[in-house]
């Protein structure tokens, strides 16, 4: 008969009126500066940089390839090279980036700089309060905003901090196991030039001049 | 003392009046009375865009607006002061008028709304002794004073010179039009069995009591259908959903008024709204007993509080139905007023001829059901068996 | 005369003057409904409710409502740029002048109207009703029978014709 979807769904509505006030599982939105929800796993907002250890300066995993700088697609990454060099994780040395801004007004969060970015440095945060009354200064962060230590990174996204992690360990491990084989090699060929520089300088008897040059950076 | 607070306004208003040389009396009446509309109105009108957010909210789920309370203090009112910074920010608004507008007439088009819908207010019986102006043809001068409306759609929309606002006005007229006559015609029904045209007398008709239940006409059943009908041309009336085609934001941006901002946006929402509670308000006297208690033990209870509160839930039962039903289309709208509602508000005039001369007994609450039900289920078939419903088929896009 | 009389009187001569003298054929529609609204105000002086308020209803509601919608649905928006004067509104003036004379001559000197009104009756809408339904009940039916007719014809020609002949062109 006419009408009868009608009172259905005026039914369904006044239930929905009435729940709301009962049940607070029933409501999907929350008092939010009061009540929060947990941010899912894969939130991502806008960049910022890992350090490991306490100093932001020295711990800095950002080796200034700026590929991310190349590769971002709104062109929100600004990198500065430093002249002078210093040691990576790795304990390579590696020049670093004296300025590091991303213009988080400009950033449109599409996490490429992440894929992109070799030494697991540039990651995506899930702060997402960055309002401000300067709109230019305000949204232009600087290195030592971005500069975040790793425990925070672990806190935020605890899996994927975790691979992040292993890949760094599994690198530094390839990097000793390198450096150990690279130091061994030497070691023998050390001997092996010692023993023949002993065989041969028996007459001479002077050790080899230079000491060995420790291999090239591996970029 | 239940009398006296009953009838406080009217003490206070003679009160006031008194301290007049008399030949200044009527005319000062009249002006406080036009000021306590003034005042009461547009206050509930602010209140009642706050309920209508946090009922929609409540309804989908949500919270609603609950923040805004009294500034510098921790009290927030449940979200009941938003109305006032809505309203500072509505005033302060840029008022753009178009170039290619007509400057005058859109001006005048929101005044020549707020007029006539301020105007009805006049007749109606508010509270016991309540009526400001207490015609003898009070429904009649609603009704005329009501349709005045229609012609300040038109000079809004045409004079904006966008043609969003003149299919809101086209749209709008011709709803107004046909939803006019149902809402008329059902109206009829009252006349005829109270046997008046006053609304106060109307409202004394009803004011008895049987078994300690008021003598209501929608606890009859051409009353009942009278009111449903009166009902859902009102929503039509004042352009609520489902009815809500002139100002249907996903189609035509706000119809008629697209392009009126500011104060004279303003002057539109107010007088949209003032114009529902109006039209509420004649419905509550003409069927659900204006200002009269529906049990008599409940007399006591001053009668203007009746009347406000029929006239919230109402208002509620229009938020309920905006948060449920979906827009109509324009020819289900036209077909529903004039193939549905006009036959059976003619037939529901029939049925109260026969309720008034049939004998009062049990046999006339069945022939008169009898008829209005078979009607009813008929009309509603006719309606239905236009629809084709089913699969739906494109013509162009497969 | 009282004050609000001239007031009513004035703001519907205005309007009709306007009515007749604005170019945009919308704003004599609109400037003929304050005409209209006029007219209202004074049988609403004279005691006259029922007809006041009908005059309201009918020729503010309707009326003015049709003629507006007649003049957007069948003209486009733009104003003529002729005067609204034609050369002959001296001779159309003559004419009207000449009519409303020997039409005013005629109404006084017949003997049908009394020179003196008698005091007006109280007419309430239920008077009116009455007469309606006993004295004039004929007229009314003829009235009614003559609108349904009207109305009729109006669905007839607004009705879409059967061109059949065109059907086989919709898949």
């Amino acid at each position: 008969m006419l009408g009868e979807q009608i009172i259905k769904g005026m039914a369904v509505t006044a239930k929905n009126f009435f729940g709301s006030y009962v049940s607070k599982d029933r409501l999907t939105t929350v008092q939010y500066p009061e009540e929060r929800l947990t941010p899912k796993e894969n939130t991502r907002q806008f960049p910022f940089l890992v350090f490991d250890g306490d100093d932001a300066e020295k711990g800095l995993r950002c080796v200034a390839c700026q590929i991310c700088e190349k590769e971002c697609p709104p062109q929100c990454i600004y990198i500065v090279k430093s002249k002078d060099k210093k040691p990576d994780y790795k304990g390579q040395m590696q020049v670093y980036p004296v300025t590091f801004d991303i213009d988080i007004s400009v950033c449109m969060s599409c996490s490429i700089c992440v894929e992109v970015c070799p030494f697991e440095s540039i990651k995506m945060n899930n702060e997402f309060e960055l309002s401000t009354d300067d709109r230019f200064k305000g949204l232009l962060l600087t290195k030592k905003e971005l500069a975040k230590p790793n425990s925070y990174y672990q806190q935020i996204h605890p899996q994927d901090a975790k691979d992040s992690d292993a890949v760094i360990a599994a690198e530094k491990v390839k990097a000793e196991a390198k450096a150990k084989a690279a130091a061994e090699a030497k070691a023998k060929a050390d001997a092996e030039a010692k023993a023949k520089a002993a065989a041969a300088a028996a007459p001479v008897g002077t050790p080899p001049a230079n000491p060995p040059t420790p291999p090239p950076a591996a970029k | 003392m239940a009398d006296k607070i009953d009838q406080i306004f009217v003490t206070v208003l003679h009160f006031l009046v008194s301290y007049l040389p008399e030949a200044w009396r009527p005319l000062a009446s009249s002006l406080i009375c036009i000021a306590f509309i003034l005042m009461v109105f547009p206050l509930i009108f602010s209140l009642t865009t706050i309920f209508e957010r946090k009922g929609i909210g409540r309804i989908q789920n949500r919270y609603g607006p609950n923040r805004v309370g009294i500034p510098f203090t921790k009290i927030r009112l449940a979200g009941f002061g938003q109305f006032l910074p809505d309203g500072v920010k509505m005033l302060t608004k840029e008022d753009v008028v178009p170039r290619a507008a007509d400057q005058v007439v859109h001006f005048l088009a929101p005044i020549v709304l707020l007029i006539p819908v301020l105007l009805t207010y006049a007749v109606l019986p508010f509270g016991r002794n309540m009526a400001i102006a207490d015609y003898d043809a009070g429904l009649l001068f609603f009704l005329a004073v009501g349709g005045a409306v229609e012609i300040s759609v038109f000079m809004a929309g045409w004079s904006s010179r966008n043609k969003y606002s003149l299919l809101g006005a086209m749209r709008a007229i011709a709803q107004m039009v046909s939803y006019e006559i149902p809402l008329i015609l059902s109206g009829v029904t009252v006349v005829m069995i109270a046997g008046t045209l006053n609304l106060s007398q109307i409202v004394e008709h009803q004011n008895q009591y049987t078994f300690g239940i008021a003598h209501w006409f929608v606890f009859t059943p051409w009353g009942l259908v009278g009111f449903i009908l009166f009902f859902i041309a009102s929503l039509a009336e004042s352009n609520r959903s489902p009815f809500d085609l002139p100002e249907a934001e996903s189609e035509i941006i706000a119809g008629y008024f697209t392009e009126y901002s500011g104060f004279k946006f303003a002057l539109f929402f107010l007088g949209e709204y003032l114009g529902m509670f109006s039209i509420i308000g004649l419905g509550i006297t003409l069927f659900l007993g204006g200002w009269t208690s529906p049990v008599s033990f409940l007399t006591w209870i001053p009668s203007w509080i009746w009347f406000l509160t029929k006239m919230m839930a109402i208002v509620f039962v229009f938020i309920w139905i905006r948060a449920t039903l979906p827009r109509l289309r324009m020819d289900q709208l036209m077909g529903f007023a004039w193939k549905f509602m006009l036959p059976l508000a003619l037939i529901n005039i029939l049925v109260a001829g026969l309720w008034h001369f049939m004998s009062h007994d049990w046999q006339r609450w069945l022939v008169c059901s009898a008829i209005i039900f078979g009607a009813y289920v008929v009309l509603g078939r006719g309606l239905m068996a236009n629809q084709k419903l089913g699969k739906r088929i494109y013509r162009y896009a497969e | 005369m009282s004050p609000f009389f001239i007031i009513t009187a004035v703001v519907t001569l205005f309007g009709a003057v306007l009515a007749m003298s604005l170019r945009n054929l919308v704003h004599c529609a609109l400037a003929m409904a304050i005409a209209f609204a006029g007219v209202a105000a004074l049988f609403l002086q004279l005691g006259a409710e029922f007809v006041g308020f009908a005059q309201i209803l009918i020729y503010i509601g309707a009326i003015a409502i049709l003629i507006v919608f007649a003049i957007l649905l069948t003209r486009s928006g733009e104003s003529p740029d002729k005067s609204v004067l034609t050369s002959g509104w001296w001779a159309g003036i003559a004419v009207t002048a000449m009519v409303f004379t020997i039409l005013g001559w005629a109404v006084l000197s017949s003997s049908a109207v009394p020179k003196e009104l008698p005091a007006a009756p109280a007419a309430t809408v239920k008077n009116v009703g009455d007469l309606l339904m006993t004295k004039f009940v004929l007229p009314l039916e003829i009235v009614a029978l003559v609108l349904t007719a009207a109305m009729i014809g109006a669905v007839l020609i607004a009705l879409k014709e059967d061109n059949k002949d065109n059907a086989g062109g919709q898949p």
